[in-house]
């Protein structure tokens, strides 16, 4: 068969894909901390005797869109956002240490510090547990302090202190669970640098506008693969009608 | 199917739920002791079509890979147990918690169930109720002939029996507290019971331990937001039409595939 119907079909295939991707993100316009996901083709040349025409095209996920989403104010004392750079460490399911920016966190019945999906967020020694607390505040470094059940107003307590940390982000990546860990496998050290905001939320970071466009490009992009896998079919059937002649 | 089309469907499904927990909370916005929820979105697993990072030859490793994610899903939708503000109705059975703390009911089955709506009536024996006729625990009874009741910000009842001068102190409420109150089950009727993810209720007399004072005379108004409700509609309503834009889009590119080919 003709090599042009492969090389339209990979396209066709492949766009497909990014489309996949970009209605992934557009799912995502309200999760909290989300980081869009961002796609790009690559060029792939098979090389052979010949005219080298077969030149593919594959779609690969390059990284997640770095910018930060609007911190939305919400006024409930256990959510908190990164303001800037930074993310929050968290222990995942295979019990070591991922990142996430989603803050809307929750204290569980046996007073452990979680995030919305249920991992513990992890402090200067590993999962934080609070006491019993009448009421909680979280510091622009992190620090967790309470005022403990039966006690005064004025006598908080500092219980413990949020690990944030902000690794090059040429080092994380994103896991199957959509948390970030290092490449390397290790954990990043703390960094004093990344500041908390309490009672607030980062939206997703997903520009709404930008995912459209891309979405009509993609469609678009698709249909003319498509027709040129038509034109490649229209070919086979005129070269099969030369030959009946 | 295209996967795309099933990314942009979870899209659909969980703006949908965000937009019935936000008119849930505008249903309630006159609830008394009602608490707003709020739905919490969390991205579906990534599939890896290509790993990052995987050898292209001995030396080299490609740089990036292929994930593709398959959407969102609601993974809770929880409430907000911050204070609602205090409305004075004057009535002597209202009363509305100052701070953390819940009152504990007895529903007819025998359990306990959970409320912050202190509006109280009496039941024809004369015992605290709340406006469905469950009985409010520790039991509190008014004798019969009672000339006014004052409850006091510890929790304290007494009344004053006609023909006496001294008030007679009848019982005192007590305030239930959970280590984690979002972990509660709402069962509807202002009523929330206790889950294994709430902790083990608490009980104290109000103002001790952290607890909330007792306001007599006041109920507590639903901490919904009416303006922020309206915002959270109209971010909902865009992003649902985004998604369902999606899926027309899907739909559009494999509608050509059949007719082109």
């Amino acid at each position: 068969m003709d090599r042009m119907l492969y090389v339209a079909m990979t396209g066709a295939s492949e766009t497909l894909r990014a489309q996949t991707v970009n209605n992934h993100n557009l799912a995502n316009v309200s999760t909290t901390g989300f980081r869009a996901d961002l796609a790009a083709f690559q060029s792939r040349a098979v090389d052979g005797t010949g005219y080298a025409s077969r030149v593919y095209a594959t779609n690969g996920t390059v990284g997640w869109d770095k910018s930060s989403g609007a911190l939305l104010s919400t006024g409930r004392d256990l959510d908190v956002a990164i303001n800037g750079q930074g993310w929050i460490a968290v222990q995942g399911a295979d019990g070591k240490e991922a990142y996430t920016r989603a803050g809307n966190l929750q204290v569980d019945a046996t007073g452990q510090l979680l995030t919305a999906t249920g991992q513990p967020v992890l402090g200067d020694g590993g999962p934080i547990s609070i006491p019993p607390y009448s009421s909680i505040f979280f510091a622009r470094d992190g620090s967790i302090s309470i005022v403990a059940q039966g006690q005064a107003p004025d006598t908080t307590a500092t219980v413990d202190r949020i690990k944030l940390v902000n690794p090059p982000d040429a080092d994380l990546q994103r896991g199957e669970d959509g948390l970030f860990r290092l490449k390397n496998g290790t954990d990043a050290p703390p960094d004093a640098a990344v500041q908390l905001s309490a009672g607030t939320l980062e939206s997703s970071n997903v520009n709404t506008a930008e995912a459209l466009v891309t979405m009509i490009e993609l469609a678009r992009q698709f249909e003319m693969q498509v027709k040129a896998i038509r034109a490649a079919e229209e070919n086979a059937a005129a070269a099969s009608q030369l030959m009946k002649v | 199917m295209n996967p795309a089309l099933w990314a942009a469907k979870t899209g659909l499904d969980a703006q949908q739920t965000k937009l019935a927990v936000t008119s849930n909370n505008l249903a309630n916005v006159s609830t008394s002791g009602f608490k707003k929820g709020r739905a919490v979105f969390e991205d579906l697993l990534y599939q890896n079509v290509r790993q990052v990072g995987a050898s292209t030859s001995q030396d080299t490793e490609a740089p990036s890979g292929v994930h593709l994610g398959t959407g969102v899903r609601v993974v809770a939708t929880e409430k907000l147990y911050t204070q609602g503000g205090l409305t004075q109705t004057d009535n002597a059975l209202d009363v509305a918690i100052e701070g953390r703390g819940f009152f504990q009911i007895q529903m007819p089955d025998g359990t306990n169930a959970y409320t912050r709506d202190g509006s109280f009536q009496l039941s024809s024996e004369g015992q605290m109720v709340t406006s469905s006729g469950y009985i409010l625990q520790p039991g509190i009874s008014i004798p019969e002939g009672s000339q006014s009741i004052s409850i006091g910000r510890d929790g304290i009842v007494s009344v004053r029996l006609a023909g006496q001068a001294a008030p007679v102190q009848v019982g005192q409420l007590q305030v239930t507290d959970f280590v984690n109150p979002a972990g509660l089950q709402p069962l509807g009727e202002n009523l929330l019971a206790e889950t294994a993810a709430s902790g083990p209720a608490q009980s104290g007399s109000p103002g001790q331990n952290g607890l909330g004072f007792t306001t007599q005379g006041s109920v507590e108004a639903s901490n919904v937001n009416v303006v922020e409700e309206l915002v959270n509609m109209i971010e909902t309503q865009r992003a649902y039409e985004m998604n369902s834009k999606a899926i027309s889009t899907a739909d559009q590119m494999l509608e050509y595939v059949n007719n082109q080919l």
